[in-house]
């Protein structure tokens, strides 16, 4: 070593605060934000609830009784009452976490791995992949959501796979369309070509690079997303698109429960709230996640 | 370890030949995306570097010095032209050069320090990633760049473990300094890597640059629109106007003895420290003109004091002066054949 | 202007012809042979070569889709199955009703919206913010199917003002703007201009905060600008913006409207859409969704254009 690069040394000062990586600064400020952690709680109690529904949950979700048939809000030993066919609702809302959060959240799952798969392709390799990827999106981009997952489970049928199948075609352009403008981006700063003049090739330049910068900002979208795709499950089921009966699923719970709003209103309300809680607790907990990453989508 | 590529052709044998250089960039408008107009960025470009020299580059922005750099670490293909690395070109049939060893050859330092590194990267990290790529195991990899970030004047006890953004600009270029070095280059292209930097802190990344040059026996394209820098950095001088050379020459020769108009313009802008040496030239008017449809014959006639009507017809060759023939100029005045009413006059 | 416009109606025709692909590819990812889709279950296999050959499902695909596209054009979208009536007719007179709902109901969703946003952004941070914001995360997280369900058991079941479904007393024949109609649209208008609502006041918000924040407003205050003034600056900055996000949630509206014109059995598209999935009907189900997938292309050309031609930032080349 030479005398000068020592003596530059000596001025190089280290910044004073420790050095923290990326993610441990987001986790920090989402803490710290009181109303995203009331949400996430509120999830996972309700996640919790589902996974171990048989040893929670006070009854049998498919047994029902056509003498107590309809019961009230408050009735000795099924506290929020009975359904048409005279099964436990509070065990049947427990139950229905498992099928409506799965329906909800595994499309939006599959939508981000292929979307962004999609995106980054585009937006890294661009020219014409570029072109015969983003022209064919914007053909599912022409369809308003919900009438695109209606056609799709309309034409496939009823049934928990193709409901989930629709619902992944419904999220797939959104999330490729902010995956692409983001790698594009990325693609185009020094550091990517920096990386090329290391020798590097194009698979570990988005392995190493790209990814990493365009995941979270997707992954952020992606979450807000989650929201919607839960009420677009559970209205398929509520049309009869998606989950079969005798099956416990909220959409579902909600459709069948709609001959009895004269009955017994607040019954027939309830599988709705539930939808309700679990969406506003994922919007609210991806604005969070949002302004926890700065990230501008 | 990496180590420095075999010297070939001998110390007489210039590291980098590069011969009509060419690159056009396509404008795509109109209704279909049709291509409608290019952009000549780099327009026959021919200059050598000779093994163990810094040769600098200036020229106002948009004057293709920065396309003329991604040229040659292949950032971006060429249309037409020769490039020839220590005598060898690119994928000839025999003994051709690869691309990925080209690379290695030759590493480019960027001007934004934050842009050219990774945000999601440690210091650590970023500096490994190339000797990763070419082989090296993680283990190795990583002593190799804490060892380069003691070069740089960064400990690596201290940085490595660092994000970019927890750093400073100068802290950064040395990063970005230590990374292209990494590979141990031959040959290392600097695109304005110091002109985003503080004053102070320009003077020690160049100090540093000088020693590094030494130390490693490196060769430098130094480029940069401050004219003050680039003669402290050089031993030639590049002068590029629109995609093409305008002159070149050994730096004193050509700070004494500017020939071309556009350089005697450049160097006159050029604020002096000696008061005996004040502003002759009238500077240039007027913004460059527009490289998509460049001006005819020599592309400096539209801005010339002394243009003529050959200026605007025929392109005027790099010729050598009487005085130095390492010193060439492309000016009509130069050429004793070119018909300028001064023709001769500045030979 | 005029390059752009030409531009776009050229972008448009590639979008709208695969729109018309994905619609005749429906049929085909069905189950089943297509042509089992468009016959009546005890149809004689005479009636089925017949059928066969009329559809042109004899045809390769390429050649029936271009079949298909030219009929549509000319405004045939084939049979129902469940009434036999030509799907076009069905459709035509269905989307007058939902129409009617979604315009309603996004000039309700736009105003109300529009409102809490600009309160929101203008006093920004505040209590006013924080309610105004609060209201509009509910309106897009609250499943619209259940609050319509909410209420009716609001308003029909427990107050018994309005009533719970259909879209006129004697059937929904004919429809006249006198009160005895008009309770029927309440409801289903009040739930519809929810999802807009939240949307919009969000997007206002954000926007009014933006321009509140860029160096001009603090220039036109300087200037001597009443708060009056910087107001009308701020609304005519924000107006193209606001515009295409109203156009596309207006498209989203006639789109999205079969889980609530289920729930009030409005007899509108997306109550067809329901009969159709209901029963299976798959050439109504095609021709009601193509239709209003191309009145979301055509809308999205319309707010593009309009946006363009009232912003002078977006690039006309």
């Amino acid at each position: 070593m030479t005398a000068a690069p020592a003596a530059n040394a000596q001025t190089q000062t280290a910044p004073a605060t420790a050095s923290r990586g990326y993610w441990a600064g987001v986790g920090r400020r989402l803490v710290r934000n009181r109303l995203a952690m009331v949400c996430l709680a509120i999830l996972v109690l309700i996640v919790l609830a589902a996974i171990f529904a048989p040893y929670i949950a006070p009854h049998d979700p498919y047994r029902g009784s056509m003498i107590r048939r309809l019961r009230p809000i408050g009735t000795d030993g099924y506290p929020l009452g009975t359904d048409e066919l005279g099964r436990d609702m509070l065990t049947r809302l427990i139950y229905g976490g498992r099928l409506s959060l799965f329906i909800g959240i595994v499309p939006v799952l599959n939508a981000f791995v292929i979307g962004t798969a999609l995106g980054v392709v585009a937006g890294f390799v661009g020219g014409k992949v570029n072109m015969a990827i983003m022209r064919t999106i914007d053909v599912f981009y022409a369809f308003p959501s919900v009438l695109l997952a209606i056609a799709i489970s309309g034409a496939l049928g009823a049934g928990i796979f193709n409901s989930i199948i629709s619902l992944t075609v419904v999220f797939i352009p959104p999330i490729a369309r902010v995956a692409e403008s983001v790698t594009t981006q990325v693609r185009n700063l020094d550091f990517v070509d920096a990386a090329r003049a290391s020798g590097a090739g194009s698979f570990t330049i988005i392995r190493v690079h790209v990814l990493g910068n365009v995941m979270g900002p997707v992954f952020v979208y992606a979450t807000s997303l989650v929201s919607v795709s839960m009420i677009l499950a559970a209205g398929l089921s509520f049309l009869g698109l998606g989950v079969k009966p005798p099956e416990p699923e909220w959409g579902l719970m909600l459709n069948t429960l709609r001959t009895a709003i004269y009955s017994q209103p607040y019954v027939a309300a309830l599988p709705g709230a539930m939808i309700f809680a679990v969406s506003i607790c994922f919007n609210l907990f991806s604005d969070a996640l949002r302004s926890a990453m700065d990230v501008k989508v | 370890m990496l180590k420095p590529a075999e010297d070939r052709g001998g110390p007489a044998q210039p590291l980098l030949t590069v011969r009509n250089l060419v690159k056009h960039f396509p404008v795509r408008g109109g209704v279909l995306g049709r291509t409608t107009a290019v952009v000549q960025a780099v327009d026959g470009v021919d200059f050598d570097v000779a093994k163990g020299e810094t040769l600098g580059i200036v020229g106002e922005s948009g004057c293709g010095k920065s396309t003329t750099a991604r040229l040659l670490i292949r950032l971006i293909e060429p249309d037409a032209g020769e490039v020839l690395f220590d005598g060898q070109a690119l994928g000839e049939v025999d003994g051709g050069l690869t691309l990925s060893e080209l690379r290695r050859q030759t590493q480019m330092v960027f001007q934004d320090s934050f842009a050219s590194l990774n945000p999601r990267l440690t210091i650590e990290d970023t500096i490994a990633f190339g000797p990763k790529v070419h082989g090296l195991a993680d283990k190795d990899a990583r002593a190799r760049a804490r060892d380069l970030l003691g070069k740089v004047g960064l400990n690596p006890d201290l940085f490595g473990r660092r994000y970019p953004h927890e750093l400073s600009g100068g802290q950064r270029q040395r990063v970005n300094i230590a990374r292209a070095l990494a590979l141990a280059p031959r040959l290392v292209l600097l695109d304005e890597s110091v002109s985003a930097l503080d004053k102070s802190v320009e003077a020690q990344v160049l100090n540093l640059l000088q020693d590094l040059k030494a130390e490693f026996g490196l060769t430098y394209v130094f480029i940069s629109h401050d004219l003050n820098v680039v003669r402290y950095m050089s031993d030639r001088v590049m002068v590029m106007y629109l995609g093409r050379v305008a002159e070149i020459g050994p730096v004193e020769e050509l700070y004494a003895n500017p020939r071309h108009p556009y350089t005697r313009a450049l160097l006159s802008a050029m604020p002096s420290m000696d008061p005996d040496r004040r502003t002759q030239e009238a500077p240039i008017a007027g913004d460059p003109p527009n490289p998509i449809n460049p001006p005819s014959g020599c592309r400096f006639h539209t801005r010339c004091p002394f243009a003529e009507d050959v200026c605007g017809k025929a392109v005027p060759a790099l010729t050598a002066t009487k005085a130095d023939p390492a010193h060439r100029v492309a000016c009509h005045m130069i050429d004793a054949a070119s018909g300028h009413s001064k023709a001769g006059s500045l030979a | 202007m005029f390059q752009y416009l030409i531009k776009r109606l050229i972008y448009a025709v590639p979008i709208a012809l695969g729109v018309s692909l994905v619609c005749f590819l429906m049929v085909h990812i069905a189950p089943g042979d297509p042509l089992v889709s468009v016959l009546p279950p005890d149809a004689s296999l005479d009636l089925q070569n017949q059928l066969r050959e009329a559809y042109g499902f004899d045809k390769p695909l390429p050649m029936q889709f271009l079949l298909w596209v030219w009929r549509a054009l000319g405004g045939d979208l084939g049979y129902s199955i469940a009434t036999g009536r030509p799907v076009a007719a069905e459709v035509w007179r269905a989307f007058g009703n939902t129409f009617m709902l979604a315009v309603l109901a996004a000039m309700f969703g736009f105003v109300v919206g529009g409102i809490f946003g600009f309160v929101a952004g203008y006093w920004r941070d505040t209590w006013i913010d924080r309610v105004a914001s609060g209201l509009s995360v509910v309106g897009v997280s609250v499943p619209h199917y259940w609050m319509g369900m909410v209420l009716v058991i609001v308003f029909s079941v427990q107050l018994n003002w309005l009533p719970a479904t259909g879209a006129g007393p004697g059937g929904s024949a004919d429809w006249v703007w006198d009160w005895e109609h008009v309770k029927y649209l309440i409801m289903p208008a009040l739930t519809m201009s929810v999802i807009p609502l939240g949307i919009v006041a969000r997007s206002v918000r954000a926007l009014v905060a933006d321009i509140l924040s860029q160096e001009f407003v603090d220039a036109l205050r300087a200037k001597g600008l009443t708060d009056a003034g910087v107001l009308l600056h701020v609304v005519k900055n924000a107006a193209p913006t606001a515009l295409a996000v109203m156009g596309l949630q207006l498209g989203y509206l006639l789109g999205g409207s079969i889980l609530i014109e289920t729930v009030f059995a409005w007899p509108g598209t997306g109550f067809l859409l329901g009969n159709a999935i209901f029963q299976r009907d798959l050439p109504l189900l095609q021709g009601t969704i193509l239709v209003l997938a191309m009145f979301f292309v055509s809308l999205n050309l319309l707010v593009d254009i309009v946006q363009t031609w009232l912003d002078p930032r977006i690039k006309r080349a």
